[in-house]
């Protein structure tokens, strides 16, 4: 986008990117706007990872360790040996195409190489070149030969173009539901990060959070003590808002249940909003139940950078969730709404870091449900838990504080089609709010269309991607926003709550986002609270607009 | 032109001259009808097999599938136990009409805004249809094969050869199966080359086993149909085949050894190539694993040790502003520490 | 207007051209793509601006109406501007349609001496591409903004709600005895 384009060429249709060649023989051009920050080489070291540098990508020179494709191949080895997932989606590919244009960035950016099938060929040319016999044999004939069955050798430009596609997946899964052998594209750019971080070529959006997750459990950074007074400065707010105090607590020992929720949700807005709910919805069992949970400092990220970085970077992280469970002695722990933390949870965490036997089976101790489905993990997604008291009739609710939203929800990719939860948040919407409106069934569910900044991608110097990745999720939205007149996004991903606020923004002014426990903190009647003129944004209800404009 | 695919047509034709010239010189054909055929089926199957043990070597560290539906969670939502599966029984279904009916290729929905906002859903579902009949069509073709390796012929294959050619059409009478196979293999075929996104991830790999089996069915109904091979001779040298007694009968011709060459060759393609799909897809993670995760405990071989921040290091770090704001800490600091005087100023 | 008629006869056909035209400022794979899939959800590229592409078309046949121009145009450029185009190559696609009607109305301009008629419709092509600037840099500006101030209006401004930014009121009573600037003192 640098260069100033020559006058002839500015009429021109010709394709500003030559693919007349092969995809093999298109060297990758690395652009501004798409591509992600360096990692910064303080983050890495802190975590201990290897080869902390300081790199530009955008330069020649990557500063690599000179064995960097000895280390590069031993660790494909290693991987092959070490994942089935891996062997077999290297080698059973028939390249049917049915994925190529499933894909939320090749949708939104028309680059070819953003096609599954060859993003995940990427990789695989290069296994086949070093780790088959057809490879191998065919290899050894002559170079033209090689690129007939897809095979080539790992050079600086390939490793570059790993470093760009794979950095440009944000491991939804989507391709996955379509393929007939259920080739999953994220594995493969799990993979390849993996790979990449053995040679140190993270970017900081990652490596940043997580060397803060470790250090202080949170993305950001912050400290304990500025954890403990964001949510005291909430409590305020419910109390403005509601006239009633709340009263959370932290490290508490003995409690029965344990809370971790993504710290965006302390954090960063709208999901601050989100994180009031919960804090209201906990009061209120409280009150009328006794119900018994606290919060943590030390495992206070729900979210888990490291499972952008490698298996193990996901398991360190991870790892502190049920070390505090068992320093404070609670039964079983209750998780907020985040989108890859869940997949984590469900899919890796009682594998990783179990068997949680110091825990038990979780049960409401409000409706006394066992939870069947987390009687190994011990626990328990926030949506199941409150679908579960609404069904049960335990929460009174004021569906006419939803009134002024018109509602859609987005699934997360992670929680979609790496868990299922599908019906249980939507049955909370439908009983918080009135206006509820579905969009097109090919972009929701399991086919939902990510918001084009998971996996780490959601920085700032990649806006650009971002919203080329964002475009299929914000057009559906755009849909049901011209027809149904819809003006809030709902979701339970803390991802999903910062990068569709800026999709939204740029693709369909005026839909706001939110999660699904906010409109719950919007519905529930605290007990003893006063009349409430505003939402929990502070603005005013329907109805209320007359008196709050003094 | 499209190099992929002109290696491999080119590939297919050496193939055939040299099968259909080869048989012709002295010890041809017992070369090209005994010698290879035999080779071919050896390293098949130890091809196979060794493929599909190289896979079963590496561990399934994590379960991963792939969840399209509603979890199985509160006993009142209804689950989609097939592709969701929270159940072996589920899973067993799911990766049957997975094998069978290619269920993830016919979830391709399409929908389309007609007029001003309405949607409708459209029929989009090609692929998916000729793919089907591609394997079914294939299997079919390969079943009545049986015919030649057996004595006496089963009822089964007499009667899937009885089905396939119900339509009593000609003499012989025509077969459903092959003519399906060869008008999906041209339809793969073209979709290859006309459809922009597939023919820019197309191989050579891709191409060549569509030639090849476009061969062996063309040979085929050649034989069939027009040069009318003498169908006894045939019978008697497979039966010689089977019964490891293999000896040539002569006059059969040049076609038939060019259809058993080039099966040959598939057969030996097979286990180094994508073919290998028909295993692979049995051993699919996203696809044949139950999604209970969270109910039983899945187990991971190579589980080792790694570094984690511990909840005393953390403390270490910020006991102090923890105190200072009424966080509960493990250790209290040491009372030496001069601190207080401060708070009376 | 002689030519109005002409070209609204032959829309269908002159709307598919420039579409096409359009399209093939991708990549050729992707082209295709973009022209086949006709499903607006998994394919909104293509979709938005073939949709657009017609109502613009309309709109120049009739009196241009800014706001309608704006609807229709806006979807576009919005998609173009975050796709790696250059300026020039994110809004090139209004001119092509210059070529397209040259070509379709060559023998009946000639002959039946439009060339005015047709100097007008250009113009109206001219201001189309104007707008069509407008609207790029008003999304590069909206990008600009995003990376700028993303971080600060999600993450910031939370803390800031939350009296946690508290640094710099504290100090206040200093600066302004220190304040050289004479209008900044008499405006606090």
């Amino acid at each position: 986008m640098s260069d100033v384009p020559k006058p002839d060429e500015l009429l021109s249709n010709i394709d500003y990117r030559p693919s007349r060649t092969g995809w093999m023989d298109t060297p990758v051009d690395i652009q501004k706007g798409i591509y992600s920050y360096a990692a910064n080489p303080k983050s890495v070291e802190y975590v201990g990872l290897p080869y902390p540098r300081q790199w530009n990508p955008i330069e020649e020179d990557w500063q690599l360790p000179e064995n960097w494709k000895e280390i590069i191949s031993k660790g494909f080895r290693e991987r092959l040996d070490r994942f089935r997932s891996v062997k077999v989606f290297m080698d059973i590919c028939v390249r049917c195409g049915a994925c190529a244009d499933k894909c939320h960035f090749f949708i939104g950016s028309g680059d070819p190489k953003n096609m599954p099938v060859l993003r995940a060929e990427l990789l695989r040319s290069v296994y086949r070149n070093d780790f088959t016999t057809a490879g191998k044999i065919i290899g050894s004939i002559g170079k033209n030969f090689k690129k007939i069955i897809g095979a080539r050798e790992l050079d600086l430009q390939v490793l570059k173009e790993w470093w760009y596609y794979l950095f440009q997946c944000s491991e939804c899964r989507r391709c996955s539901v379509f393929c007939p052998y259920g080739i999953d594209t994220a594995e493969i750019t799990i993979m390849g990060r993996e790979l990449l971080n053995l040679i140190g070529l993270n970017i900081d959006w990652i490596a940043t959070p997580v060397a803060n997750c470790y250090r202080t459990g949170n993305h950001l950074g912050i400290q304990p003590h500025a954890y403990k007074d964001m949510m005291d400065f909430f409590a305020d707010d419910i109390e403005e808002i509601t006239g009633v105090k709340v009263e959370p607590s932290f490290n508490r020992k003995g409690a029965e249940i344990l809370f971790v929720t993504p710290s965006g949700d302390i954090f960063a807005d709208p999901g601050t909003y989100t994180c009031v709910g919960y804090m209201m919805l906990f009061h209120y069992l409280q009150e009328k139940y006794g119900f018994d949970i606290t919060w943590s400092t030390y495992a206070s990220e729900g979210g888990n950078f490291g499972f952008f970085t490698s298996h193990e970077m996901m398991k360190r992280l991870n790892a502190k969730m049920y070390a505090e469970a068992k320093r404070l002695g609670v039964k079983w722990i209750i998780g907020g709404e985040c989108g890859h933390m869940w997949r984590v949870i469900h899919q890796y965490m009682d594998t990783m870091n179990g068997p949680a036997d110091f825990l038990e089976e979780p049960v409401s101790p409000i409706t006394g449900t066992k939870f069947e489905n987390a009687k190994s993990t011990k626990m328990v997604h926030i949506a199941e838990f409150t679908a579960d008291l609404i069904k049960h009739n335990k929460l009174e609710l004021d569906t006419s504080r939803n009134d002024h939203l018109k509602v859609t929800y987005h699934d997360s990719c992670n929680t979609s089609r790496g868990m299922g939860l599908l019906e249980e948040p939507r049955y909370v919407i439908k009983n918080v709010c009135n206006n509820f409106y579905e969009m097109p069934a090919n972009t929701i569910r399991e086919q939902t269309f990510c918001c084009g900044s998971g996996s780490g991608l959601n920085a700032g110097e990649n806006m650009e991607l971002r919203m080329q990745g964002g475009l299929p999720r914000a057009n559906a939205v755009k849909y049901v926003h011209e027809k149904h007149g819809v003006n809030m996004l709902s979701c339970v991903c803390a991802i999903d709550r910062a990068a569709l606020s800026a999709s939204m923004e740029y693709w369909v002014p005026g839909v706001e986002v939110t999660g699904v426990h906010e409109m719950v903190g919007n519905a529930l009647i605290l007990p003893g609270e006063q009349k409430r003129m505003t939402d929990l944004r502070s603005e005013p209800l329907p109805g209320m607009e007359e008196d709050d404009a003094e | 032109m499209n190099i992929s695919y002109m290696y491999s047509l080119i590939a297919v034709i050496i193939l055939f001259l040299l099968a259909y010239v080869g048989v012709k010189f002295p010890g041809g054909e017992v070369f090209f009808g005994i010698i290879i055929p035999y080779l071919a089926l050896i390293i098949f199957i130890l091809g196979f097999i060794n493929r599909v043990i190289d896979w079963a070597r590496s561990p399934v560290p994590f379960r991963i599938p792939t969840t399209c539906g509603q979890q199985k969670s509160l006993p009142w939502i209804k689950s989609a136990n097939i592709d969701n599966p929270s159940t072996t029984g589920g899973v067993v279904v799911r990766m049957i009409l997975e094998v069978v009916f290619f269920r993830s290729l016919f979830r391709n929905t399409k929908c389309e805004l007609k007029e001003s906002d309405k949607i409708s859903y459209e029929w989009e579902k090609w692929l998916w249809l000729f793919s089907l009949t591609f394997h079914w069509a294939f299997f079919t073709v390969l079943f009545r094969h049986l015919r030649l390796f057996t004595e006496p012929v089963p009822a089964c294959v007499q009667l899937v050869a009885k089905l396939d050619g119900f339509l009593q059409i000609g003499l012989p009478g025509l077969m459903l199966s092959g003519v399906a196979l060869l008008a999906a293999v041209t339809f793969l075929f073209l979709r290859r080359i006309l459809i922009p996104q597939v023919k820019y991830i197309s191989l050579g790999s891709d191409y060549f086993p569509l030639f090849l089996i476009f061969g062996i069915a063309f040979t085929g109904i050649l034989m069939r149909y027009f040069t009318k091979v003498d169908i006894v001779g045939v019978k008697e040298f497979t039966m010689s085949l089977v019964t490891l007694n293999p000896h040539v009968i002569k006059g059969i011709g040049g076609v038939f050894y060019v259809h058993l060459f080039f099966v040959s060759v598939l057969l030996v393609y097979f286990p180094f190539s994508k073919l290998m799909h028909l295993g692979g897809i049995f051993m699919s993670p996203t696809r044949n694993m139950v999604n209970n995760s969270r109910a039983k405990r899945h187990v991971n071989p190579w589980n080792y040790p790694v570094k984690i921040h511990t909840y005393d290091a953390y403390e270490d770090e910020f006991r102090e502003k923890m105190i200072e704001i009424g966080l509960p800490v493990e250790k209290m600091i040491a009372p030496e520490t001069p601190e207080e005087p401060e708070e009376k100023e | 207007m002689r030519l109005n008629n002409l070209l609204a006869q032959g829309k269908t056909a002159i709307v598919k051209k420039w579409f096409v035209l359009a399209i093939g400022t991708y990549p050729s794979d992707t082209a295709k793509f973009l022209k086949r899939q006709k499903d607006p959800f998994a394919n909104p590229v293509g979709r938005t601006i073939y949709h657009g592409l017609e109502a613009l078309f309309d709109q120049l046949l009739e009196d241009m109406d800014y706001e309608a121009i704006t609807s229709f145009l806006d979807p576009i450029v919005r998609i173009r501007a975050i796709q790696n185009f250059s300026p020039s190559q994110a809004t090139n696609f209004i001119f092509f349609l210059k070529d397209v009607i040259r070509e379709h109305t060559q023998k009946e301009v000639s002959e039946a001496r439009l060339f005015n008629e047709l100097l007008l419709f250009e113009s109206k092509i001219d201001k189309l591409s104007l707008i069509a600037f407008e609207l790029y840099m008003q999304c590069r500006e909206k990008i600009y903004e995003l990376k700028a101030n993303e971080m600060k209006n999600r993450t910031f401004r939370a803390f800031e709600r939350a009296g946690l930014v508290s640094e710099i009121p504290a100090d206040t009573p200093d600066l302004v005895n220190i304040n050289i600037c004479k209008e900044a003192s008499s405006d606090t």
